[in-house]
């Protein structure tokens, strides 16, 4: 019901909004909660467990009961809180964890099964059949407990990360936090100033009082302004400082367009990443209930969130309103609804001597113990000395004290310290370190209190970044004593609970604690008390009292479970903001990757690199027969490939030989310039780590490449030698892998196409198997390395990057003038696989130089990075899987990667394992299937047959073990 | 006799204007690798001083002018971007070109530092990151070097086959800055 006059909702500007498909109307200003008990709508959502009937419960991020769900298709949100949702026209809201709905649910039954439901009953009940846990009671426990559901539809909204720094980060903008802000800002330091609400202000928005004269809410306006003007303050509205971190790290959650019907292009949320040198904490306290039998009727409510939405919203939550209170709160509740003219029908006040005689009644020494009504609030039950009266009310406002926001303190690990006068756990200094707390995060309740407190929190925060203090403004204002008496829960039969959000009452703990969970970190465990999305903001004071209670130690004994980041639900795709999609990982392209492309070669990714896998031509279905055209033309004619991913590392200086040296098994110190040598490398521990050629292009000038997945890893490896192991070595080293577009030109004519667009002269005399040296294309300067990863006459031909589109256009052309053209991935791994040639399928970090038949090239004659460990027992030896090659020999043709392999008449299972598949491929030089593969001793088993086994694609062919090179043994295609 | 056409890293890709922020490619004469070599740090800056006006940089730290400047890019490494090499840093330094090795983009506009906000996790604002400061750091998951180079304007350069994914990064951001207003 609306209160004629009250509140500071905009009255002009009336918004339309459905809630379960029904128009509700509230005005701009509203929350979704506010808009709905104006309406008189208190049923908004049902339990989590039992299907209770519930209502809203507070006013803020800390709502355990008003969770709903948000907008329609792949937008739907589940678990939005009713209190932090503003309203918008158009704004859809359905209730949630109801069937068929709300009013009638008839999973509610649980309620009636309540008493098999209680703490633990999931390990006490569904321990047998083993077997059913995950086929029928996991599902049934899953569909009728829980939340609000995602869409399952792919998230179409817009989500955001950034980063901000500041001197002074102040959390939370009620009294404390504005006076902490404007201080630092006045004193000149750069002051960011968040909070999560959609006004600044905090409790002084819902607050009857004045702060120097004037209106709390009006005097926050004021200084809102004055910090809005001036260039050094960052004023961050709807956002949540969710977690506090290293360095002075913060993560926040701002809600950017959560609250308007036309986004305009605006992500939904903003992940923020703040570091500030200085933080004041001013997230100010939240109000606690008492807990007795059926406390979680709707209506029933925080006292406080009742006087925000009287003053703030200019709703009654009830037509006759009850406050239940153990402290002098509750009697502010009953005189701001006294002065809104909403009728108050008592103050039970559980004190023996609370305040009397200001316009309302009062009982004192009144505990409520039960309430009546089932989906509405109707009446309830208080005790007295003089026993049990029945009291006819619509909405219970309860207050049972206030506990300290104190949750990102403890973020870092640190114990917040249980408090006798405010009887509840504070904050301890340096808990985060350069975090500082004020207000009633840090049990300052009074509103003159929180103002003092901020600003000298704030002069001595800018004091120690270096700035002038200045003079103390100080306001005036209510500092009216804290009165309280601890009351945790009333005493008697039934379910009293304690937390809302995962129904969790006073019994469940006292079944925890007398199972012996008594521990509260147990306790927590087995009840599932503060393990909701609420994280226990409401319940977990009151449910270590209990336990305290229960176990006979006092509560500062029992202690408290710590409070984790997030302070409030972040979504994952806030977190992962620009992730999403090609977001994922950036693309690496080719120079010629658009042509590749145009021509209709599908891509394959080879780290962040995208490559082309086959060029299909017209008649060709699979591709498979792209794949054998590609391999046959590389043999009988010339084949054009892209092979700039390769790493290409340029070494210089007068040691760059003795880094390689160092590094490669073999010797670098000792090739002549103008040629290229093979060079495998090897980790640490002896393992093999890449392979590749190094060519040497003058006297201390060489150029290493490496394989395309290790162009970082050996970079990294390079400048961690340099640095750490021969930092005596005069050598720089720079990558040159994105200078360099390099194409492969294989095949009997590639000596043909290149004669044709180089300017230099290549014949086999001037320009040998593994030689090197710069060449002219087209008045460009090039270079040429005649090597060949195909086993044909090839060479490798490079230009600078901007000219790598062009020449790959002139190289293809002229390969299909004479018979050849451009090949691929698939095409290059057949080649390579036919001449035995390894690559990180084999040197899969496994393997050693002995393992792949390499042992020789580990020089004797020098030390190299890996040689002594390499020389280990055990990595050497018959017992070593060895590489070889496989031709499949049975009625099966067919090989598989990653197949095992197995003597002809053991049984294939594990014990029996002899090696392993890494490559395959059906080879049309050969035509038939070829695998390179390891087999124990292999080696020696040349000639003999094995079974390959492929459990997962359920292939099995018996193979012969040969050689691992099964074309030109002799090389004589590529020296010629 | 061949004739190859030489294309630039952005090519298709830019310039880009979002609200009031710009992405251009910038496109030197030269991008020039020189690292220092052993113990001639000064030499080399001397050297660096007679041939291209300016010393070798501090590690964070850009010297020279629009048209020639020296981007620190890693230890005893700078980058020298716009004129060509003089080839007479081989005597104290180990010279490579890396001319089309790296896509220069050009980010520039009063909201400039908010869209690198969005991206980059190094400090940018104004007061701690002067012109003539320069950073090896992050954008999105790439690694770049960025440099601030005017009061609103920001040299950003990334590996060449990476282009296509800085724009896409920086243009996300730009939007979402504009949408803000």
């Amino acid at each position: 019901m609306r209160v004629a006059g009250k509140g500071q909702v905009d009255r002009g500007k009336r918004v339309n909004f459905t809630f379960d498909g029904h128009r509700v109307q509230g005005f701009a200003g509203d929350t979704v909660a506010s808009a709905l008990l104006a309406n008189d709508i208190k049923l908004v959502a049902r339990s989590f467990k039992y299907h209770r009937p519930r209502g809203v419960i507070g006013a803020g991020s800390e709502e355990a009961n008003a969770l709903v769900t948000v907008g329609r298709g792949a937008h739907q949100e589940p678990n939005v809180r009713a209190t932090v949702q503003e309203i918008y026209d158009g704004l859809e809201v359905r209730s949630q964890n109801r069937w068929p709905s709300l009013n009638v649910d008839l999973l509610a039954i649980n309620d009636l099964a309540a008493p098999f439901l209680g703490a633990g009953f999931y390990y006490k009940t569904f321990m047998w059949p083993k077997a059913f846990w995950e086929r029928v009671y996991e599902p049934i426990i899953r569909r009728s407990a829980g939340l609000g559901a995602l869409s399952g539809a792919h998230n179409e909204d817009l989500y955001e990360k950034a980063f901000a720094r500041c001197d002074v980060l102040v959390i939370g903008a009620g009294p404390a936090g504005l006076m902490a802000a404007l201080t630092a800002a006045r004193a000149g330091a750069e002051v960011l100033l968040a909070d999560e609400d959609s006004v600044f202000g905090g409790r002084l928005n819902s607050e009857r009082e004045e702060i120097d004269g004037i209106a709390a809410a009006e005097w926050a306006a004021d200084v809102v302004d004055e910090l809005a003007a001036l260039p050094n303050v960052r004023l961050m509205l709807r956002t949540t400082v969710t977690g506090a971190y290293d360095q002075g790290t913060f993560g926040a959650l701002e809600r950017v367009s959560h609250h308007l019907s036309d986004a305009a292009g605006r992500p939904l949320e903003c992940f923020w990443r703040i570091v500030a040198k200085r933080t004041i904490l001013c997230a100010g306290a939240i109000e606690r209930p008492i807990a007795f039998r059926n406390n979680d009727r709707p209506g029933i409510m925080s006292a406080a969130a009742v006087r925000t939405y009287v003053t703030r919203y200019g709703v009654a939550p009830g037509r006759a309103v009850t406050v239940f209170t153990n402290n002098d709160d509750g009697h502010r509740t009953a005189r701001d609804l006294k002065a809104a003219g909403v009728h108050v029908t008592a103050v039970l006040d559980s004190r023996k001597d609370g305040p009397v005689g200001q316009g309302y009644p009062v009982i004192r020494g009144a505990e409520v113990c039960d309430a009546g009504g089932r989906k509405a609030l109707e009446s309830v039950t208080y005790r007295t000395v003089s026993g049990e009266e029945k009291l006819g009310t619509d909405c219970l406002a309860v207050s049972g004290g206030w506990n300290p926001s104190v949750h990102l303190t403890c973020h870092m690990n640190g114990r917040p310290e249980w408090r006798e006068d405010i009887q509840s756990f504070g904050p301890v200094e340096g808990m985060v370190p350069g975090l500082t707390t004020a207000g009633a995060c840090n049990g300052t309740f009074s509103t003159l209190g929180a103002l003092l407190e901020g600003a000298s929190k704030a002069r001595e925060a800018v004091e120690v970044l270096g700035f002038e203090r200045g003079a103390m403004d100080l306001p005036t204002a209510e500092d009216a004593p804290y009165n309280l008496t601890p009351l945790w829960a009333v005493a008697g039969n039934g379910r009293a609970w304690l937390d809302f959000q995962n129904d969790v009452t006073v019994k469940d703990v006292k079944q925890a604690a007398k199972e012996n969970f008594r521990s509260v970190e147990h306790m927590k465990r087995y009840t599932t008390q503060g393990m909701a999305p609420d994280q226990g903001k409401i319940s977990s004071m009151g449910a270590l009292a209990v336990l305290a209670d229960a176990t006979g130690r006092g509560i500062p004994e029992t202690g408290t479970t710590t409070f984790r980041p997030p302070f409030v639900p972040v979504s994952i795709a806030a977190l992962g903001a620009g992730a999403q999609g090609i977001g994922f990982a950036p693309e690496r392209f080719t120079t010629s990757h658009a042509v590749s492309v145009s021509d209709g070669a599908p891509m394959i990714e080879a780290g962040l690199w995208y490559r082309p896998s086959y060029y299909p031509k017209a008649g060709e279905t699979k591709w498979r027969q792209s794949c054998d055209r590609e391999v046959q033309l590389v043999r009988n004619a010339v084949g054009v490939c892209d092979v700039s991913t390769l790493g290409k590392i340029d070494i210089q200086g007068p040691d760059a030989g003795a880094l390689l040296d160092f590094v490669y098994t073999n010797t670098f110190s000792t090739l002549k310039a103008g040629k290229v040598r093979y060079g495998l490398m090897l980790r640490e521990d002896g393992t093999v780590m890449d392979d590749g050629t190094c060519a040497r292009l003058g006297k201390d000038h060489f150029v290493m490449t490496t394989t395309t997945a290790a162009a970082g890893p050996v970079m990294r490896h390079l400048e961690y030698v340099y640095q750490c192991l021969r930092p005596e070595l005069d050598v720089s080293m720079v990558s040159v892998t994105e200078q360099w577009a390099q194409f492969a030109v294989a095949g009997p004519k590639s000596r043909e196409l290149l004669a044709g667009i180089v300017g230099e002269e290549i014949d086999n005399e001037s320009f040998p198997f593994m030689g090197c040296g710069e060449v002219t294309v087209g008045g460009v300067r090039g270079r040429l390395f005649r090597i060949s990863f195909s086993g044909e006459l090839a060479y490798e031909i490079a230009v600078p990057a901007r000219y790598g589109e062009s020449l790959y256009q002139v190289l293809v052309q002229k390969a299909e003038a004479l018979g050849g053209g451009a090949y691929g991935m698939e095409a290059l791994n057949v080649l390579r696989i036919e001449k035995g040639f390894i690559t990180h399928s084999e040197i899969h970090g496994r393997t050693t130089a002995f393992d792949i038949g390499m042992e020789r090239m580990v020089s004797a004659k020098k030390d190299c990075i890996g040689k002594t460990m390499s020389e280990r027992p055990g990595l050497s030896g018959a017992e070593r899987e060895q590489l070889v090659g496989l031709k499949p020999v049975g009625a099966v043709k067919q090989l598989t990667a990653g197949a095992h392999l197995f003597e002809p008449d053991a049984e294939p299972v594990r014990e029996n394992e002899q090696g392993y598949t890494t490559s395959v491929g059906f080879s049309p030089t050969t035509e038939c299937f070829l695998g390179l593969a390891f087999l124990r001793n292999g080696r020696a088993r040349h000639g003999q047959q094995v079974v390959m086994v492929d459990h997962l694609r359920g292939v099995t062919a018996r193979c012969e073990v040969c050689d691992p090179v099964f074309f030109d043994p002799e090389g004589g295609r590529m020296r010629g | 006799m061949v004739e190859l056409i030489a294309k630039t890293p952005c090519e298709g890709l830019l310039p880009l204007t979002v609200g009031g922020v710009s992405l251009t490619e910038d496109l030197p004469v030269s991008l020039t690798m020189i690292t220092v070599r052993k113990e001639r740090l000064e030499a080399c800056s001397e050297l660096l001083k007679s041939a291209h006006g300016m010393a070798m940089p501090k590690p964070n730290r850009a010297t020279g002018t629009t048209d020639a400047r020296a981007v620190w890019f890693g230890r005893d490494q700078a980058l020298l971007v716009g004129p060509a090499v003089n080839w007479s840093l081989k005597n104290e330094a180990t010279v490579v070109d890396q001319s089309d090795a790296w896509a220069v983009a050009r980010l520039e506009g009063g909201g400039a530092e908010e869209v690198l906000a969005r991206l980059v996790p190094v400090d940018l604002r104004g007061a701690s990151f002067k012109r003539g400061h320069t950073a090896r750091t992050m954008l999105g998951h790439m690694m770049v070097s960025v440099t601030r180079v005017g009061e609103q304007a920001f040299q950003i350069m990334t590996f060449r086959s990476m282009a296509k994914t800085l724009v896409h990064d920086l243009q996300r951001a730009m939007e979402s800055v504009a949408s803000r207003g």
